[in-house]
């Protein structure tokens, strides 16, 4: 038995894989007739192997449950999924583009506040927001940037362009299993890289330590960049552990520094050792107990003030999740024409914010037909989906927007675009989203396509790993 | 190198030695039984006693049986089975991966789930030597693994320290109970059928080459000890050997030599050149007679102390 793309139906969904049942787009159309050259059993066999060889290279991901944290290993589908490399070049420039205006407008927030006195963005919104921090007025980071990496989620509707759906400023994670997804793939169907110029992903840690080096206050050809985790218990630790190997950087907890004079210090067997950048992947509450949360144990004492004498780097930086917000998202088209002067290569998703009463109103009015999502929530924790919501929940929704409106905005119900998933009996299609990690410091740079994610369930638009998903390995082919 | 990825990594190898070393003994211990007349009580408490786990075990299951105790030592949730010591090993390795060969950890994770499909086989008898087997002879090969392609830096020297103190501590365990459970327990057999006293003869030597081939050292001690196997030379041997690897002797050379690749040694040298003074001054034909228990409680303490003395100089502090 082979695959019938015949009976493969995305029904009103844009599928981009297939333009038209049994018909496949043209950069699909080799993976296609490679996959319909193969039995049923000899892909249920690459099925098999991908999962042993995950679990073979520890490729895994904690659940957080009741029961306790489990480490599980990494849902993964072997069919890749293809975006053609001219497509790709475009969504490049579009996410370079808007990370420097992101930084441009962090940089301003925490300076000279040019934006508030051009009335571009109400000064409540953004000095009430819970991720502004007040204790980085003034600071000036190397090269005026914040953020460093930028984990941006787009995805596809159904005329099948690209969109913006949310930047992840703060510690945005995932790539380490974009990463592992072309492993896994290489090693289990690597028939499929035959007939296709794909662009290779494996270039990201090390423009991650350039990234990280530029940015170091002493100069030095190869500073000490360190990752700093909350340890082995969070969720993303293999991404922690993954990535610091991959740059050949220490890997490290915050009992693992001390700040001494306002300079950042490891504890290694010979004594302490001075530290240049820190990679750190915990939350700025966490950061330092000495400025914010004074109960965390994660963090290090000291390691704010260091930064801000400008004896060490942070990435990101501190208050850079300012502009990680669901309502100041909907003003980044804006920034991109103040800051820079261009016109947004990627759109956003059409977006209202309950602060202003007109869209609240309407809102409330449509909150059946719409998403509601809460301003600082990741992970698809605290959302709405009104279509798929009960009465209860609609009203309990209505009551929180009313009660804090600053804390919502809302988008319709995108139709999100499918690819194919090899299912126990047939392919099938499910929604999928984009993650491409874009850096700055002295140049930017974007990784070749990204992490996709797929809801593995049928119908159903969760694509987080928390909650479900799973994910594929994403290829940038070229025309040739 | 950060203090604490050193002491992970310490760990790491230890646990590692400890799971192979636990195997053996299980391995070497089932096989015995087979060579020992059948109504022989050998003290399958004595293996919890090696291990040092006798309170919990005791706290869990009335009996000493051999199902017990099997289970106990391979799969139980305790913290000293030998199914826990790997998922030690991959949890210290999978905390070390930045520094460790990828496939070194690949095969620690491999091994780990081939314990878990398989541990609770090996408390029946029938499965048992294929499975122990196949568990010495992975770790055997991830040591091989990490010594073919980990540069001699200080990653590595904190691997051949664990290792070598692991060693070292296991040797003077498996003496301790060849020579003070296993070798009264024939006595008991004897006294209790009222044979000729030189009938034992040829156990006590079966047990003593036993407790050799549980360390891989019976091939090498009849090379190079020319006496047939006795009790002397056999304890002589497995504690006062320069040159055999898992001689406790041997395993203590191997720390001063690594000692001196690491910063700070000082203290850890001298706590290692006094437990080597003192397994070496011991007079193992009158030990034997009286003061052998003693001298490896002893031993062990010494050996103990080193740990002390690393964790105190390298290891992060308490907190």
């Amino acid at each position: 038995m082979r695959i019938n793309w015949k009976t493969y139906n995305p029904g009103p969904f844009y599928d981009e894989i297939i333009s038209s049942p049994g018909y496949a787009r043209k950069p699909a159309r080799r993976l296609v007739s490679l996959l319909r050259s193969l039995t049923h059993e000899e892909l249920q066999q690459k099925k098999m192997a991908a999962e042993l060889a995950i679990k073979t290279m520890g490729i895994s991901f904690t659940v957080y449950s009741d029961a306790g944290n489990i480490d599980r290993e990494w849902p993964f589908d072997i069919i890749p999924r293809i975006i053609a490399e001219k497509e790709w070049n475009h969504t490049s420039a579009g996410l370079q583009q808007r990370l420097r205006a992101l930084n441009c407008f962090i940089h301003d927030v925490y300076n000279d506040q040019k934006i508030f006195k051009d009335k571009l963005i109400p000064k409540e919104l953004i000095l009430n927001s819970g991720n502004f921090r007040k204790q980085c007025v003034g600071i000036k980071p190397r090269f005026d940037v914040w953020a460093h990496i930028c984990g941006t989620d787009l995805i596809k509707d159904a005329d099948g362009k690209f969109y913006v759906l949310e930047d992840n400023l703060r510690v945005p994670s995932g790539v380490s299993y974009m990463l592992e997804n072309r492993r896994v793939t290489k090693r289990v169907f690597p028939e499929l890289f035959e007939n296709y110029n794909i662009q290779p992903v494996t270039e990201y840690p090390n423009q991650l330590f350039d990234t990280l080096a530029a940015i170091s206050p002493r100069p030095s050809e190869y500073p000490e960049v360190v990752v700093l985790t909350p340890g082995i218990f969070n969720s993303a630790y293999f991404e922690h552990s993954f990535l610091a190997q991959r740059m050949g950087a220490e890997l490290v907890e915050g009992s693992d520094l001390v700040v001494e004079k306002d300079k950042v210090f490891m504890r290694t067997i010979d004594g302490l050792s001075r530290v240049d950048v820190v990679y750190r992947r915990i939350d700025d509450l966490f950061l330092d107990p000495s400025i914010f949360n004074k109960e965390s144990v994660l963090g290090v004492s000291g390691i704010f003030k260091s930064w801000v004498k400008g004896n060490v780097a942070l990435a990101n930086a501190p208050g850079a999740g300012v502009a990680d917000d669901k309502i100041i998202y909907t003003y980044v088209p804006k920034f991109i024409k103040y800051y820079l002067g261009e016109d947004p290569i990627l759109p956003n998703v059409t977006s209202y914010v309950c602060i202003d009463k007109v869209q609240r109103q309407y809102v409330l009015q449509n909150l059946d037909k719409l998403v509601i999502k809460p301003a600082n929530e990741s992970g698809g924790y605290g959302m709405l989906i009104g279509p798929q919501a009960s009465k209860k929940e609609l009203a309990d929704f209505a009551r929180r927007i009313k009660a804090d409106p600053r804390n919502y905005m809302a988008q319709p119900l995108i139709a999100l675009s499918t690819v194919p998933i090899l299912g126990d009996r047939a392919v099938e299609p499910r929604h999928v989203d984009l993650r491409p990690f874009v850096l700055q410091a002295d140049k930017t740079y974007v990784t070749a396509g990204g992490l996709t994610r797929v809801a593995m369930v049928k119908g159903s638009y969760i694509v987080n790993s928390s909650q479900g998903g799973g994910s594929k390995d994403t290829w940038i082919v070229g025309d040739d | 190198m950060l203090s604490r990825v050193a002491e992970r990594v310490y760990w790491q190898a230890r646990y590692l030695e400890r799971a192979e070393n636990t195997a053996r003994m299980l391995n070497v211990f089932s096989t015995l039984l087979l060579d020992l007349p059948p109504r022989t009580k050998l003290g399958w408490h004595s293996l919890v006693e090696i291990t040092g786990t006798y309170q919990a075990f005791d706290a869990k299951y009335k009996q000493a049986s051999e199902r017990n105790v099997m289970r106990f030592l391979l799969v139980d949730n305790n913290g000293h089975s030998v199914l826990d010591m790997l998922a030690q090993t991959r949890e210290n390795a999978r905390t070390t991966r930045e520094i460790m060969p990828t496939e070194a950890f690949e095969q620690i994770n491999n091994l780990y789930y081939f314990a878990k499909d398989n541990a609770a086989s090996g408390v029946a008898r029938g499965p048992r030597h294929e499975l122990l087997e196949e568990i010495i002879s992975s770790c055997q090969q991830i040591s091989g693994l990490m010594a073919g392609t980990m540069s001699r830096g200080e990653a590595y020297c904190f691997i051949r320290l664990g290792r070598s103190l692991e060693r070292a501590d296991m040797t003077t365990r498996i003496v301790d109970v060849g020579s003070g459970n296993l070798l009264p327990a024939l006595g008991r057999v004897d006294s209790n059928e009222d044979v000729a006293a030189d009938a034992h003869e040829p156990y006590a030597s079966t047990l003593w080459m036993n407790i050799l081939r549980s360390l891989s050292a019976y091939q090498m001690y009849r090379q190079h000890v020319k006496h047939r196997v006795n009790a002397v030379d056999v304890v002589a041997y497995l504690l006062q050997d320069e040159e055999f690897p898992r001689a406790t002797t041997h395993a203590l050379i191997t720390l001063t030599h690594v000692l001196k690749k690491l910063p700070n040694n000082t203290k850890v040298a001298k706590q290692v050149d006094k437990t080597l003074r003192f397994v070496q001054k011991g007079r193992i034909d009158l030990l034997l007679d009286d003061g052998l228990l003693k001298y490896i409680d002893d031993l062990q303490m010494e050996i103990a102390s080193i740990h002390q003395k690393i964790a105190d100089t390298w290891f992060l502090p308490n907190k």
